[in-house]
């Protein structure tokens, strides 16, 4: 847990980000966790806090997004705090839906982001 | 539900421009040259309208730019902009200001040249910084998404998705105004290039040039008109996200919500439809939109579609012009839809006519499955 840095939501998170931190917001009464960050939740909560995030997760759904400029995948993730988030497995081209992912933090070029290798360790 | 809007007013215009390719035109001279069309065709003059609504791909303001351009003294007017079911929301919008006085002729109108002007999907849309990292294609990374849940969770095939692209070309080939026309082969679905697993190029719609337009009025007006009008019986809308990941159920649209509302509205029965039009930007919404709408159930859209059910000569005439995948689709597509409900509905439809055609089903999708706009449209027969 942090205390609320007088930035938004998505300053905020970023900067945790800079810092390799993969943060998630958390409803103190619901605890009900949040994907993207906000000022509030879809239910109405705005007793936010920041949680690390477990890091671990199901594919929800995917594609392989084929162009000149390359091949990737883009896949819906199911958090284990109960959010679903885009990101990409870029250890594999693709893999099936209900696989276990597992979150780093990869820095290519100059921005930091969250992305997913297999659980069991293939593609990482 | 409040049935007061059911047959208060009507389509009693109507007229497309520059469908598929229109070089050496801008946007806004085919959505003016769709407009004037409109309003002849109605046995009106631009001096009649009072009323405008209109949402396009290349204008931040188009509401100003469209009452600028055709000189329009408009009293009211409406810029709702939920991507391609826009037009669905301004049909609803329309007959909601008409029904209270507070115009007496509304102008529902778009335009685009993006054929021509680029050959590319021209979209106001912004990147979420949230997805942004992550590269998505939007909207094709979005629908490829909701295609694979979709399989995953339902058995839904690629076999399927062909049934939908081929019964469209099936239609365009009676169509004279589609763009794409020709024998397609089910080997060459199969076989096309792809793009966003699981859609390939063959699942994708058309990027072509087109405007359209429709003219309004009170329905007592309306039968002193030059054609036949079409009338308005229901309609509902419903907005579920903005970002393909905050979809409450990929392999369920707010057109579960919409089609209800819409129905309730008119008082008719899926069975009482001739016609339905669902906004085909890929393949898997006609699945998703004939399931949430009720045609079958959820997961049963594919089976559904097999054998040719939804082609000419099929049990259910879906998508007649030929839909976006292969008749036409400038960027934003929701008011062909209409337009070629009230062709049908006004049997002037020729080789694709369907029989007997009172009563049409139009569907909008915006954004990525975001927003759906459902309406009921019925001849005279219908009231």
């Amino acid at each position: 847990m942090s205390t609320e840095p007088q930035t938004g939501p998505q300053a905020t998170w970023e900067r945790f980000l800079d810092e390799g931190r993969f943060m998630l917001q958390r409803a103190r009464g619901s605890g009900e966790h949040l994907w993207w960050p906000r000022v509030a939740t879809p239910s109405g909560e705005t007793d936010l806090e920041w949680v690390e995030a477990s890091g671990g997760g199901t594919i929800h759904a995917i594609t392989v997004s084929r162009s000149r400029s390359g091949t990737i995948n883009v896949a819906l993730i199911d958090l284990d705090e109960g959010v679903r988030m885009m990101s990409t497995l870029p250890g594999v081209e693709t893999a099936p839906i209900g696989t276990r992912v597992v979150a780093r933090i990869e820095t290519v070029g100059e921005a930091p982001r969250v992305v997913f290798d297999l659980a069991g360790g293939a593609g990482a | 539900m409040s049935r007061d809007l059911r047959g208060r007013a009507a389509i009693v215009g109507m007229a497309t421009a520059g469908m598929g390719e229109a070089p050496g035109f801008s946007a806004m001279e085919l959505l003016g040259q769709a407009s004037v069309a409109a309003v002849a065709d109605a046995g009106l003059a631009m001096s009649d309208i009072d009323a405008v609504f209109c949402a396009t791909s290349a204008h931040a303001f188009p509401t100003m730019s469209v009452v600028e351009y055709l000189g329009l003294d408009a009293r009211w007017f409406g810029g709702t902009n939920v991507g391609g079911s826009s037009f669905e929301m301004h049909l609803i919008q329309a007959a909601l200001a008409l029904d209270a006085g507070l115009c007496d002729a509304a102008l529902i109108c778009y335009g685009s040249n993006q054929r021509t002007a680029g050959g590319r999907l021209v979209s106001m849309s912004e990147p979420q910084w949230h997805e942004t990292p992550y590269q998505p294609r939007h909207p094709i990374t979005a629908y490829g998404l909701a295609a694979s849940r979709h399989m995953h969770q339902y058995g839904t095939t690629r076999d399927h998705l062909a049934d939908v692209a081929l019964a469209a070309r099936g239609w365009a080939n009676l169509n004279p105004d589609a763009f794409a026309r020709g024998a397609l082969t089910r080997e060459e679905v199969l076989g096309a290039r792809m793009i966003s697993d699981p859609l390939s190029t063959a699942d994708c719609c058309l990027v072509t040039d087109g405007a359209a337009a429709v003219v309004m009025t009170r329905a007592d007006r309306a039968r002193d008109l030059a054609q036949a009008p079409v009338y308005v019986l229901g309609g509902g809308v419903a907005v579920t996200h903005r970002s393909i990941v905050a979809m409450p159920d990929l392999t369920t649209t707010g057109a579960a919500q919409s089609g209800p509302r819409a129905f309730e509205m008119a008082g008719v029965a899926h069975d009482d439809l001739d016609l339905v039009m669902l906004y085909d930007a890929f393949t898997i919404n006609t699945i998703l939109f004939l399931e949430d709408l009720g045609f079958c159930k959820k997961g049963e859209g594919g089976a559904f579609v097999e054998g040719g059910r939804i082609a000419p000569g099929g049990s259910l005439a879906v998508n007649t012009n030929g839909g976006g995948l292969s008749c036409v689709h400038p960027g934003m597509y929701g008011l062909f839809l209409i337009a070629e409900a009230v062709t049908q509905i006004r049997r002037q439809a020729g080789d694709r006519q369907v029989p007997d055609c009172d009563l049409g089903l139009v569907h909008g999708n915006g954004g990525t499955l975001s927003s759906q706009c459902t309406a009921i449209l019925g001849s005279e027969a219908t009231l």
